[in-house]
């Protein structure tokens, strides 16, 4: 044979079409799981996916597919795979963008477009996917040529999974799937532009230091960034070495253990007294990892007044953002904990901090009045708490049920809590809960969702079924969108706009209907007996609670107000001398 | 408070769209962008005047732009010696009576005239937006017909230290 020969050889090795390219880049990177649904534009992917070998689940929504790569992202840590067709397809992943782009997900998203040649012409299911997710992800594409398939697909892993992580969109027209190209995906990831800071200044980390030497009233705001980190171990060492206090974010929770005596509990609109006290009173407030989100801060004139800031942040651009900082650390969690656990400066003397925060935990705990005739929705997650040891994985969806369970599932460990924080998204609860379970096949996952979420994705109970994923689907049942509800009662004069809805569909028959088992309880004893039926099972179950409808949750913290100034808080038992 | 931003960019599609999208979202205020090509082939730089309210906005700006990917670096330079041009074209309805004052009005701008009818004159003029905003005020009572204008583009003065920002050693 020629030389010419030869090395035309070895080119036709390398060489392969768009959608083969793709599945080999996805095997390269180890994606052990796809959601989807196919449409025109992804057709020549979706045959070459067929017999591929790798796993895909065919959710019955694009928005069900990007949910439950969300729910996998958060419990796995790895990114949350997802494909959807163009237009349409494309646009229907748009909620679940902003979701992952809010609470930081790893989500790398591959949309179909229709070919070169047409872009541009309104064809047949065209959209600018470009133009309509440039805002909502950390980084997007749209493929022109196929010689730069294979570099865009690995960029998109990088950047979604670096520094602070985000959903990464790539847009594939059609002819480029089709089109043939050399597939080289060894080379690495050259981006000038994108360096994120993982270590800690030495000197910011010693100022750190000094400030919590010299402080009396220090506490700790910990944020998703502690779990993104995989920083749990170190943020308890570096805690309990220096004696600090901590409180959590929705979205930190399970970063340190709800049960560990330093712990405060979560801080913000639903928060505890006792966290948002300590964040009021504070002298030296120590932001690990949270944004200063609006729902923690309250009214910004009275969050922290007295405290020296001090933020320690992968994305240089959250500090400073809302809360202006006197300590700015731009660092991956875990390197700066590390770096502060080893330079091990004089700890705080908090001895009269943590005696007041005691009392005030004592005396102001979260409190409801428990009622055997109906179902307190509070008791119920008690109940589920502890039925499951405080081990499940919960995922929830947005409002009164979200904000019970943050409140009474007290989470010891990371990974187990799943909801949508930043954006606060009706219906992810039970998408989020199949990627969870497929993130982590041995937990049990319980999916808390209210009557008004659920009907939103409730078509994936179709995927849980297929696949019998042994969900507990939990539906707290207020016959109404419990927190617009609330919120009408509290600040509307009760005039209760279109939040109530009391002809709901049968749930159990819907149950059977997805042939699962399906349970009904409306009081505290029946839901007792259910949950003890339901957890017996192994295999998704529904379950109905006709919880009561005019609860509310509380404390809280009124819009406007500062989060000092909490409705709601009941002392119990005496002063203390 | 008026601020001059400079940056270097990578010469993708969809940057400027990535950039002024931004601006959008978080509520900036810009009041003029301009782009072209730099000495590097595939670099571009853009040149940035936002009002912004006070330092804490104008430092979420940076940070916001330095987050970009295609983001190589941005440049604070309002405070510094910088060469800040502008370009304006100005048509003015002008007699043929009238030139030769015109002219005489223009020179001591070093404008130039570019076009001439007869019952017009285009003035090519560069320099400060000051200096350009004299110029049209000064034009106007003869009728100006249009004007276009580039909006600033400036860098640093040769003979300085420029105190650049790079994104990987950024620090607050």
């Amino acid at each position: 044979m020629s030389r010419m020969k030869v090395e035309e050889k070895a080119l036709e090795k390398t060489k392969m079409s768009g959608a083969l390219m793709l599945i080999e880049a996805l095997k390269s990177e180890k994606v052990e799981v796809i959601f989807g649904y196919p449409g025109g534009a992804v057709l020549p992917l979706y045959d070459k996916l067929y017999q591929s070998g790798v796993f895909h689940v065919l959710t019955r929504h694009e928005q069900g597919a990007i949910h439950a790569a969300e729910g996998y992202a958060r419990i796995s840590g790895k990114p949350g795979v997802v494909i959807a067709t163009s237009g349409p397809g494309a646009t229907n992943i748009v909620t679940g963008l902003t979701d992952a782009m809010m609470d930081s997900l790893p989500l790398v998203v591959f949309t179909g477009q229709v070919a070169t040649s047409v872009i541009g012409s309104d064809a047949f299911q065209e959209a600018d996917v470009l133009g309509i997710t440039m805002p909502i992800t950390k980084y997007n594409y749209q493929v022109r040529d196929i010689s730069e398939l294979p570099k865009i697909i690995k960029e998109a892993f990088h950047i979604a999974t670096t520094g602070r992580p985000g959903p990464v969109l790539i847009d594939i027209p059609k002819n480029i799937t089709t089109a043939e190209g050399e597939f080289d995906y060894k080379q690495g990831v050259h981006l000038p532009g994108y360096q994120p800071t993982t270590q800690p200044n030495h000197l910011q980390i010693r100022r750190l230091v000094e400030a919590v030497s010299q402080s009396k009233k220090p506490v700790i705001l910990a944020g998703a960034g502690v779990l993104h980190a995989n920083a749990s171990n170190e943020l308890r060492e570096y805690a309990e070495q220096q004696n600090i206090p901590v409180v959590h974010t929705l979205l930190g929770l399970g970063g340190f253990p709800a049960d560990h005596p330093l712990f405060l509990g979560m801080a913000g609109m639903h928060g505890t007294y006792t966290a948002n006290m300590a964040l009021y009173e504070c002298d030296l407030l120590i932001n690990i990892g949270a944004r200063f989100d609006d729902r923690v801060t309250g009214n910004l004139k009275y969050f922290a007044p007295k405290a020296t800031v001090a933020h320690i942040d992968i994305d240089p651009a959250e500090i400073g953002k809302n809360v202006p900082t006197k300590i700015p650390i731009v660092s991956d969690a875990k390197a700066a904990l590390q770096e502060l656990i080893h330079q091990q400066g004089k700890p705080a003397d908090t001895t009269a901090w943590l005696a007041q925060l005691n009392e005030w935990k004592r005396r102001f705990p979260l409190y409801y009045e428990d009622d055997a005739q109906t179902i307190k929705p509070q008791k119920l997650i008690e109940m589920i708490y502890e039925l499951t040891n405080g081990d499940a994985i919960i995922t929830t969806d947005v409002g009164q049920h979200q904000m019970w369970a943050a409140q009474y599932y007290k989470f010891n460990k990371p990974h187990r809590w799943v909801t949508s924080g930043g954006l606060g998204t009706m219906g992810f609860g039970l998408p989020a809960a199949i990627g969870a379970q497929l993130a982590d096949r041995n937990a049990t996952v319980v999916s808390i969702v209210g009557d008004g979420g659920f009907q939103m994705t409730f078509q994936e109970l179709a995927v849980i079924q297929e696949l019998q994923l042994p969900i507990k689907v939990v539906i707290v049942n207020n016959q109404a969108l419990g927190m617009v509800r609330q919120w009408q009662e509290l600040f509307y004069e009760k005039r209760y706009s279109h939040s109530l809805i009391p002809n709901q569909p049968d749930f159990v028959k819907l149950a059977e209907a997805y042939n699962m088992p399906g349970f009904r309880a409306k009081t505290e004893a029946e839901a007792m007996e259910v949950l003890k039926k339901a957890f017996a099972i192994n295999g998704p179950v529904l379950l109905d609670f006709h919880v009561k409808a005019d609860e509310n949750v509380y404390p809280m913290v009124a819009p406007g107000k500062g989060i000092h100034e909490m409705v709601g808080v009941r002392p119990c038992g005496e002063l203390s001398q | 408070m008026r601020r001059i931003i400079t940056m270097t960019v990578n010469n993708r599609p969809g940057v400027l769209n990535r950039i002024t999208g931004l601006f959008t979202k978080r509520h900036y205020n810009i009041e003029s962008i301009t782009v072209g090509h730099t000495e590097v082939e595939g670099i571009s730089r853009m040149t940035f005047v936002v009002n912004v309210e006070d330092e804490r906005t104008a430092e979420q700006i940076i940070k916001q732009l330095n987050k970009q990917i295609d983001v190589l670096k941005v440049n604070d330079i309002t405070n510094q010696a910088i060469v800040a041009r502008e370009l304006a074209l100005v048509k003015v309805s002008v007699t043929p009576a009238l030139r030769q004052e015109i002219y005489t009005l223009i020179e001591p701008f070093r404008a130039s005239i570019v076009d001439v009818s007869k019952d017009s004159l285009v003035i090519q003029v560069t320099g400060e937006s000051e200096k350009v905003e004299a110029l049209i005020e000064l034009l106007r009572p003869y009728g100006i017909k249009e004007v276009a204008r580039t909006g600033t583009t400036a860098f640093t003065r040769g003979s300085q230290k420029t105190a650049a920002m790079h994104k990987t050693a950024f620090i607050i």
